[in-house]
């Protein structure tokens, strides 16, 4: 491979300077001439029927100048869908209902009108003054409720999809998909087991909790084109899902991307950038659209909880010989749980011969959810590998040992179906042996470790670079991805490294749909492994290009020219040469013309990303607090172009599941939310942590020019079992239950509570 | 009801006509034009407005403008005198403190602070100085190292 000089080093982040001074502009802090105030009105009920909606004491209020319901929304076909990415696509029905109830409301919080008007306490006021007459129904909150046949029903006319034969059950249900993965012989695997562990885990509902509440803005430009300014994860994303809820021609948007204040998934879906376009039109004034942090929790889209039943059996040499699993995911009122990445996460770190995994997205009373970082997995590791764990000890084979003799390589076959390309597990679960965090003892009472693996597909999807040489030599890059996290730095990187400049030579600009070339949002991991190879591309288009113009003036054909050290030479007479700085320089001469190099990427292999945390605990007996000692997370990176930032990205994606594992979850009463503040719904603090090791194994991916990995999303998934299995070693008690916050932990070690309470946890070993 | 303020921004004098029902990071962001303080949460609990009033290092969501009247009060805006970064500042650079950044502005405030009050602070100390401003991004790891070596930076040049 060759050498590279800036990849692989830890460079600032080249938009930090204007970060650590304030300058930043995020979606709140545009401020335009003549701009209006939105405010959204709510739903007091979890579940009802919309009688009636008076909006005119609201309009009456001096200072307002529009207010909206969902009639004042396109009206869309039942069934219409927009590409979300590659072949996702989403329900805009659902979406146009989550932006605007029309007839029913199905969670506490959900939209049902609109307010714009020349403050934000007028409109705070004419908010409350919109009179919505509401026939309260029965409210379902809970995922195995939900199941039953007598459950309320959270859409009359939602008949289940059997996605193996594709039809829909008579009977309607709030089970909205059902899907079953078989492999081998599940009965025959149990057979030849030496034991068999069956376990029921739950976990709750919990937000990403990106710290910039969404705030978006729009205008309506004399020409009648519409400027819309969001801080959301796609752009262009935003902009495909506006052209089927307003009806507006994709060249009638222009989005612009405003710096964003973290996503973690939560900020894909175009739910209150059609408000605000809509308010915008009505009055002939631009609108902003900030939403409260009570919002943020109540309604904009959580991550999803889950009702997981893991059983598996093994032969006393640690073999898996059958696995079988349930995995009931909550979507909240609109069909779309991440459950089939649940079955794919939990189960792809394993060789399995003998599988039946079986998956139920399933609708309550809840805010519909959206992705939160590796969605689906957290929960699904959590049960699957407190369960490895649990079948480990039963058979007296140590947790690390368990996990070798089992693990997936390159050839197997994934749960859901694909062949692993080159994967990194095993050189990972290697260094996990002989590393202190693994061999130091750990002394002293109420302590204890524990090891658990997370997996997550990475993501693919489209991404395109432009880079062009200015006349001093330098470069500009323009791409059409957000920067969540420290995209720019990273291709600039790449850039640099291909064209042998200095970072400092580099700009990048992230442009808006009208300039930049086109990208699918950010998330999954994808953007710095997609843009390895689109800004390769571009910066080999680059050197082509200057290449072509040496051999023009060193009087040999293009392949004799090699580039080294920003000078042109011909091979066999390297005195014969033409600098970089002079091409540049005659660029933007009459008669030469710019240089512009063009990449882009569309489909690549996953690049499969695992990990594997262990973590030291100390219980407080008296409380059933947790303490952590020292936690530790081991990655397959493929190649870490930015260390730092990939430290950064895998200790707060911990973090994130540590929160989830120890303290998060939401709390409802008969679906309202009882706990939509940070303070009550509480994200880990500094002072909550230590310091989180970090441990990189650098196997290649099968594709890429560099072998990069993503590496943002796995990082969530292993800590609540790490953490669940530490609490084991250090109190004897399994929990069951996320979070396993100290009140959970005092109960269940107490033999008391309810850990585990749903179904079979009175069976199998453990 | 509105009522005119002035108050000292990083130094500058300022007048205000804001209503009394205006939180003094509103005030910053809307009327005076500096948007480095953010609003995480608006009730005091996320620490991404933090901002120093006469001397303390208060949540600006928490204050009503019409208490800042006659306050002196520094932003984030005001951290690099004349355009050089300050020591912490340029440590968050280094050390990747950051992500998003949202929540940057408030650890810089709370961070500053911390030293000038307590030149070498313990891990224990710097947590606990920070444990009143939120990140989502990091897992902290890095915004205590950047704290520590900004630590370090200022007692050499001390
Ligand atoms: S915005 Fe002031 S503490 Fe969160
Ligand atoms: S860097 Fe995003 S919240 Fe701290």
């Amino acid at each position: 491979m060759a050498e590279y000089s800036v990849i692989g080093t830890s460079l600032a982040k080249v938009d930090a300077p204007e970060r650590v001074t304030g300058k930043a502009t995020y979606g709140a802090d545009l401020d335009l001439p003549g701009m209006l105030w939105a405010k959204l009105v709510r739903s007091p009920h979890a579940h009802a029927r919309i009688k009636h909606i008076d909006t005119s004491r609201a309009k009456a209020l001096p200072g307002v100048k529009a207010v909206i319901t969902a009639h004042d929304l396109p009206s869309l076909p039942k069934g219409a869908t927009a590409p979300l990415v590659g072949e996702v696509s989403i329900d805009m029905s659902a979406i146009r209902e989550i932006v605007m109830a029309s007839d029913k409301v199905r969670y506490h919080g959900q939209v049902v009108a609109a307010v714009a008007a020349t403050d934000p306490f007028i409109a705070e006021e004419a908010a409350g003054l919109v009179d919505v007459d509401y026939e309260p129904l029965p409210v379902v909150e809970d995922v195995l409720q939900a199941m039953q046949p007598d459950a309320p029903l959270v859409h009359e006319d939602l008949h289940t999809l059997e996605e193996a034969t594709q039809e829909r059950s008579d009977q309607p249900s709030n089970v909205s998909t059902h899907m079953v993965y078989t492999r081998g012989d599940v009965e025959a695997g149990f057979t030849v087991a030496d034991a068999v562990v069956e376990k029921t885990y739950t976990t709750q509902m919990v937000h990403q909790g990106y710290l910039e509440p969404q705030a978006c803005a729009a205008r309506v430009e004399p020409n009648g084109r519409v400027t819309l300014w969001t801080s959301a994860q796609g752009h262009f994303t935003v902009r495909t899902q506006l052209v089927t809820l307003l009806g507006l021609p994709a060249s009638q948007l222009k989005v612009v991307p405003m710096e964003i204040g973290g996503g973690f998934g939560g900020k894909a879906l175009a739910l209150f950038e059609p408000t605000a376009i809509v308010l915008a039109q009505k009055t002939s004034r631009p609108v902003k659209l900030v939403v409260s942090r009570e919002e943020v929790l109540r309604a904009t889209g959580p991550g999803a909880p889950a009702v997981i039943t893991v059983k598996a059996g093994a032969t006393k040499d640690g073999k898996i010989t059958a696995l079988t699993t349930t995995m009931r995911y909550d979507a909240g009122a609109f069909p779309g749980s991440p459950v089939a990445r649940g079955l794919l996460v939990g189960l792809a770190p394993y060789k399995l011969d003998n599988m039946v995994a079986e998956g139920f997205d399933v609708l309550t009373n809840k805010p519909r959810v959206q992705a939160y970082r590796a969605p689906g997995g957290t929960p699904a590791a959590f049960a699957v590998e407190a369960l490895m764990d649990a079948l480990a000890d039963e058979i007296g084979v140590d947790p690390l040992t368990f996990r070798q003799k089992n693990a997936a390589e390159e050839g197997d076959t994934l749960p859901l179906g694909m062949p692993l390309n080159r994967i990194g597990l095993t050189e990972m679960l290697k260094q996990i042996e002989t590393h202190p965090c693994w061999t130091t003892p750990l002394e002293g009472p109420h302590r204890g470790r524990g090891l658990a693996l997370g997996y997550w597909i990475g993501g693919s999807f489209t991404s395109s670079a432009e880079v062009k040489i200015n006349p001093d030599a330098t470069a500009s890059i323009f791409v059409g991805t957000v920067d969540l996290t420290g995209t720019r730095t990273t291709i600039s990187q790449m850039v640099a490294d291909e064209l042998q400049l200095d970072p400092q030579d580099i700009t990048i600009t992230v442009g808006d749909t009208d300039s930049a070339p086109f990208a699918d949002l950010s998330g999954g991991s994808r953007i710095t492994y997609t843009m390895s190879a689109a800004a390769h591309q571009a910066s080999q288009d680059v050197l082509t290009q200057l290449k072509e113009r040496a051999a023009e003036k060193l009087k040999v054909s293009v392949d004799e020219v090699e580039y080294q050290a920003k000078r042109f030479r011909a091979k066999n007479d390297t005195r014969n040469e033409v600098s970089l700085s002079e091409l540049a320089r005659e660029s933007v001469a009459w008669g030469s013309g710019p240089i512009i190099g063009k990449g882009s990427t569309t489909r690549m292999q996953p690049a499969h990303a695992y990990a594997a945390h262990v973590a030291d605990v100390e219980i407080d007996p008296e409380t059933g607090k947790v303490t952590i000692l020292r936690y530790t997370c081991f990655q397959d990176v493929g190649k870490a172009i930015n260390p730092t930032q990939v430290e950064g990205q895998i200790q707060g994606g911990a973090v994130q599941g540590i929160g989830w594992a120890l303290n998060e979850e939401y709390i409802f009463d008969n679906g309202e939310l009882k706990n939509a503040s940070l303070l009550d719904y509480r994200c880990p603090v500094a002072l909550d942590l230590p310091m989180i090791e970090t441990v990189l194994t650098e196997v290649p991916a099968s594709e890429g020019p560099y072998g990069l990995r993503g590496v943002g999303e796995v990082p969530i998934v292993p800590p609540g079992a790490a953490l669940a299995n530490a609490i084991y070693r250090a109190t004897g008690t399994r929990l069951y239950e996320l979070p396993m916050n100290p009140e959970r932990i005092f109960w269940a070690t107490r033999g008391n509570g309810t850990n585990g309470s749903p179904g079979t946890n009175g069976s199998g070993g453990a | 009801m509105k009522q005119a303020i002035e108050l000292n921004v990083n130094g500058e004098p300022h007048a205000a006509l804001v209503d009394t029902r205006e939180t003094l990071l509103d005030t910053l962001r809307y009327k005076l034009g500096h948007m480095g303080p953010k609003e995480g949460c608006g009730n005091g609990n996320c620490g991404a407005c933090t901002v120093v009033l006469n001397g303390a290092v208060v949540n600006a969501c928490l204050v009503f403008a019409v208490e800042a009247a006659g306050a002196d009060v520094t932003t984030v805006e005001g951290v690099a005198a004349e355009g050089t970064l300050h020591p912490v500042q340029q440590a968050f650079i280094e050390h990747g403190a950051l992500q998003c950044g949202f929540c940057t502005p408030g650890f810089i405030m709370s961070a500053k602070a911390l030293l000038e009050r307590n030149p070498n602070p313990s891990e224990p100390e710097i947590r606990l100085a920070i444990s009143g401003n939120l990140c989502r991004c990091t897992g902290y790891d890095k915004i205590v190292r950047a704290i520590q070596a900004a630590s370090q930076a200022l007692s050499q040049t001390a």
